[in-house]
């Protein structure tokens, strides 16, 4: 007869750590604070510059209140209007701009060199924000809402190609082959066995960018694309904070109403 | 899809004849939108500009090449204040972000009016643009990086929050079930129940979210809120096309990297 011994299993519990050998997790801790370190030593704060703006931002903040709309009422209206005008023609064109580069940047259905032009577009697209394009948009076209609508246009080819291209490549091979099967030519089947695919996806997507450009409307203002952004700049380098803060509450309340009905939208079109 | 009995027998239609009106009806006023927003647009537009774009593109262009390399030396502090905007008001916004999210998800938060606050916090935060944030933040705490950093933070937090209190609904109710039964107070079941269900989806938001804060950061010096910003507003403000160029290769290159960084972590992760 063997005797076993009595096993210690362990009576406190002890979570496991995320990442399984100890060196690493304790470097990628260390890494990180010596980055951190690094990098709050060379933030070059003036304390005193804050301290002092900090009275300064109390009535700031005061100033904003109450919001006042009615005393720049024109100009508010007239900046929100060429907003949203902005916003509809660059969703519009930017989509039907995307649509050629979409087909293009997927992998299934472009020939090589294509593929890789179209992803390059789309590349260089996505990497300056909207507001770097409107600067040579404004350099190039003029100030106002020409160069906006230009900027948010390119911007959203960028967005919107690159996730059509993804879907295109995600989609059901079955279906295309059984068009293709039929003798369908490419447009054909481009038309009856890729566009049903994306399209319920693409219409939500559509929507959200609307979305995205408006809010981008209001910021390439700021180097003169026009739109609501402009008189928002208007407004803040004449010190009229209320009328400042209508306008960023009008932003807030538009954005709201387009996300409310764009989430509705896509649950209606799924 | 319709089956329309004619004396020849069953004909298929892709649409009834309603439906085909509802179509076209909804492609007139779709249309008649778009070329009202291009006139209102194109009424603003001063179009001998336009019409000039295209000369003006090309001596832009012949004035950028070659980039002026040896302005480099000026802009090796610019980019790593560009990537510590980008990586502290990251980490700033997750910080206040997690709150918020566990306040203003379903299953988590205390009461329904507190959620709704939490809520019209997301809201406010995402419509409200880095660079708008960064021009009232500049005004408050004076130029520099921390008014970027603090810009990238009060624009991120929505972001963080609104993905991360929509995978808190998500998740499986069992497990907590489970934590709870065993006699978990509050924060335990939150600790043990909640939290390792959505630490993936949140390290995935995190890197995301970084990402797109490089972009960001990259702009904010336009209205003096540090980063290399300020060197692309400098150098287009004196025409110096060369060291243009060269920065918006310089941000190519650095959102090249943060992608490629970012896709490797989010590998790793999930």
């Amino acid at each position: 007869m063997t005797s076993t011994s009595p096993v210690n299993y362990p009576s406190t519990w002890k979570k496991p750590p995320l990442i399984e050998s100890d060196l690493v997790r304790r470097g990628l801790w260390l890494g990180f604070a010596i980055y951190l370190a690094l990098a709050l030593g060379t933030i070059d704060v003036n304390w005193g510059r804050v301290a002092e703006g900090i009275p300064r931002g109390q009535k700031f903040l005061a100033a904003f209140f109450p919001p006042d709309i009615t005393s720049r009422w024109d100009s508010i209206l007239d900046g929100i209007l060429e907003s949203i005008w902005m916003t509809v023609i660059s969703t519009v064109v930017g989509i039907a701009l995307s649509v050629p580069f979409g087909l293009g940047a997927a992998r299934n259905l472009a020939p090589r060199p294509v593929y890789l032009f179209c992803r390059a577009v789309i590349g260089i697209s996505r990497t300056f924000p909207e507001v770097i394009l409107a600067i040579f948009a404004v350099k190039l076209f003029g100030f106002g809402p020409f160069a906006g609508f230009i900027a948010l246009s390119i911007g959203t080819i960028g967005f919107y190609a690159k996730l059509l291209a993804e879907d295109i490549e995600d989609m059901d091979p079955v279906q295309a082959e059984a068009i293709r099967s039929t003798g369908a030519s490419w447009f054909q089947w481009v038309n009856y066995a890729v566009q049903p695919q994306v399209m319920p996806r693409m219409i939500g997507l559509a929507v959200y960018r609307l979305d995205i450009n408006f809010r981008e409307s209001a910021v390439v203002g700021i180097v003169g694309g026009g739109g609501i952004g402009a008189t928002l700049l208007t407004a803040f380098d004449r010190y009229e904070f209320d009328s400042a803060a209508a306008i960023l509450l009008i932003i807030i309340f538009i954005v709201m109403i387009l996300e409310y009905s764009s989430g509705y939208l896509r649950k209606w079109v799924q | 899809m319709a089956v329309i009995e004619t004396s020849q027998g069953p004909e298929w239609k892709r649409r009834t004849m309603r439906q085909q009106w509802y179509t076209w009806l909804g492609w007139l006023v779709g249309t008649a939108i778009v070329a009202f927003s291009f006139k209102l647009i194109s009424d603003k537009t001063i179009w001998f500009f336009v019409t000039d774009a295209g000369t003006q593109a090309i001596d832009m262009a012949s004035r950028m090449v070659p980039p002026k390399w040896s302005y480099m030396d000026t802009l090796w502090l610019p980019i790593w204040d560009t990537i510590n905007i980008a990586t502290i008001g990251t980490l700033m916004a997750l910080v206040m972000a997690v709150p918020v999210a566990f306040l203003a998800a379903r299953n988590t938060t205390p009461h329904p009016t507190v959620r709704a606050a939490a809520l019209f916090i997301i809201v406010s935060s995402r419509s409200i643009n880095s660079l708008i944030w960064a021009l009232m933040l500049v005004a408050i705490i004076g130029p520099g990086v921390m008014a970027g950093i603090i810009a990238i933070a009060l624009r991120s937090i929505g972001f963080c929050a609104k993905l991360l209190y929509e995978s808190i609904e998500e998740i499986d109710a069992k497990q907590v079930e489970a934590v709870t039964a065993t006699g978990a107070g509050r924060a335990q079941t939150l600790a043990y129940g909640v939290v390792p269900q959505i630490l993936p989806a949140f390290a995935g938001i995190s890197v995301f979210r970084w990402d797109i804060n490089i972009r960001e950061s990259t702009i904010l010096g336009l209205v003096g809120a540090g980063g290399i910003g300020i060197q692309l507003d400098a150098s287009i403000s004196t025409l110096s096309w060369t060291q243009v160029s060269l920065i918006l290769l310089v941000i190519l290159g650095t959102v090249i990297v943060s992608e490629w960084v970012s896709a490797k972590v989010r590998h790793a992760i999930i």
